[in-house]
């Protein structure tokens, strides 16, 4: 069963389009990158994933079940959380709120939520900062909290909304490296406006902008683009700039199919 | 200020001034981390129509003061969650319509004319003691409920989308946290004033924020020095013979700029 199966999506803000004809499946284990431009719907397909949205038409199964009954499924990391940086919130709480349950607001497993949650920070290597204000911490250190938030639900999908927005270069080859390592477990989602996001460890590249176009490559050439994904004029991958020059991992342009 | 608290008056008016920073110190931590200031004095101004109404048709002073005060929070909080970028335009709105529409009823019930300036400065040495006991109801109520809901408040204040994912009922709380914040602020207006209220639900949050740890420590701290800006600007008004609300007020200001001041040189120092 795929993590992620979403049949025939449409949405749409006010009368006007922002999703059609979308089809999508990530199989369990893999690491997709879902980019395309600003405006292109990225953020909105997200919403639906998580159940934040209700598609117009078509249909979204998270794990076979709907998003609003899986959200527990999903380990999700916003792209800005709060911005006021004096917020009373140490690290630890904002882990701990990863296992929030407001159906169980009295039977609370206090101790064990808290081991799990510095387990979860000893794992991204932050847990010298548990009780430290999460406003104290650097941009990297912050975004290793939240993680660590997502995955003290123990989800079976990680979903990451512009993870490296606030990361150095250098900083994002040891990120990427982290996700990588933890893609040995977990399906990965990461969602990026930013080309050079499609790092060697993304297995697959999902390119969405309004229409959703789907390469279940690790490695692709144009060949094999041809091939396996035709893009004929109707049925033309929707992000048009997807190479760039750097080595890892080069996409080809879609070119048009002439027929005629 | 030991002399002053042999009048059972100046008692009274110290037991108002605590209960109304504890009161206040618990709201607002909410309202400032929620970033709902602007709110809560629509709320307060609004509350004046309240009174209007309530002199107009004879009706009890509190039920028609809470009911309408409830009546624009609601509208005030459907509008600041359904669209936010309108939200501060149209509670300025509802906060000037609120206060002219209780201005002009006055004007026109018959005989009696309320004090504006009592109910912008409150009358603190004039609190009778039903109205103590009835703020540490309030303070009591208020306090259960925030501690029953304090996970889904603090998840929902910090980060409101990964909330709702977790399954917490955010709207039922937004609006549950904006009618609390309705019945406290006409309950307290009446003791202390509106400007009073404001006062304290901002200026002691906003010092103790940076300090504070946890949401607890907050309310806490807040309520404390609340509890000390208002014995303090008590104690100025008893000495100087300076009206009471202002006087905490003006003391709760230097305190504010002085934390501002604070903050600076341990930039500076920190650089």
């Amino acid at each position: 069963m795929p993590i992620i199966d979403i049949k025939d999506l449409e949405f749409a803000y006010d009368g006007e389009s922002v999703l059609a004809d979308v089809n999508l499946s990530v199989r369990q284990g893999d690491f997709m990158a879902l980019i395309g431009p600003n405006g292109g719907g990225k953020t909105t397909l997200v919403k639906l994933i998580l159940g934040l949205l209700t598609p117009d038409r078509g249909a979204i199964l998270i794990d076979g079940k709907s998003p609003q009954k899986a959200s527990h499924c999903i380990g999700y990391v916003p792209q800005n959380v709060n911005v006021n940086r004096s917020f009373p919130i140490t690290t630890m709480d904002v882990v701990l709120m990863g296992r929030l349950n407001p159906k169980k607001r009295l039977s609370r497993n206090t101790n064990t939520h808290r081991r799990d949650a510095l387990a979860a920070l000893e794992r991204l290597e932050v847990a010298d900062y548990a009780d430290r204000k999460i406003g104290a911490l650097s941009g990297g250190q912050r975004q290793r909290a939240f993680i660590a938030r997502a995955l003290v639900g123990r989800p079976k999908l990680l979903l990451l909304d512009e993870p490296t927005a606030s990361i150095d270069t250098k900083g994002q080859a040891d990120f990427y490296r982290l996700l990588g390592e933890l893609n040995k477990e977990i399906t990965i989602v990461v969602v990026s406006h930013d080309l050079l996001v499609v790092s060697h460890y993304v297995k697959s590249v999902a390119c969405v902008n309004k229409h959703l176009h789907y390469h279940d490559q690790a490695e692709i050439t144009g060949e094999m683009l041809e091939t396996m994904y035709p893009c004929t004029v109707e049925e033309i991958c929707p992000v048009e700039l997807v190479a760039h020059g750097l080595p890892h991992r080069v996409l080809p342009v879609h070119e048009k199919k002439s027929h005629d | 200020m030991i002399d002053a608290l042999q009048f059972e008056f100046m008692q009274n008016a110290l037991a108002a001034g605590l209960l109304a920073s504890v009161i206040c110190g618990i709201m607002g931590t909410l309202v400032v981390v929620n970033r709902i200031v602007f709110l809560s004095g629509g709320i307060a101004h609004a509350a004046y129509g309240g009174i209007g109404l309530a002199f107009f048709f004879n009706w009890p002073f509190l039920l028609g003061t809470i009911g309408f005060s409830l009546f624009a929070a609601m509208l005030m909080a459907a509008i600041s969650h359904t669209i936010k970028h309108r939200a501060d335009t149209i509670i300025g709105v509802i906060w000037a319509l609120g206060m002219a529409f209780g201005i002009i009823l006055i004007d026109i019930s018959p005989g009696y004319n309320v004090d504006l300036m009592s109910y912008l400065f409150g009358s603190i040495l004039a609190v009778p003691r039903s109205d103590l006991f009835f703020m540490i109801l309030v303070g009591v109520v208020m306090t259960i409920l925030v501690v029953y809901y304090y996970k889904d408040l603090l998840a929902m204040s910090y980060d409101e989308e990964f909330a709702r994912i977790r399954g917490v009922p955010v709207r039922t709380l937004y609006f549950g946290l904006i009618g609390m914040l309705a019945v406290t602020i006409v309950l307290v207006i009446q003791v202390v004033g509106l400007i009073l209220v404001i006062a304290l639900l901002t200026i002691p949050p906003f010092i103790v924020e940076k300090y504070a740890n946890t949401l607890v420590q907050m309310m806490v701290a807040s309520s404390l020095l609340g509890a000390l800006l208002t014995i303090m600007g008590l104690w100025l008004s008893y000495r100087y013979n300076l009206t009471s609300g202002a006087s905490i007020i003006m003391v709760s200001g230097i305190v504010f700029l002085i934390s501002l001041v604070i903050d600076k040189i341990r930039l500076i120092a920190y650089k």
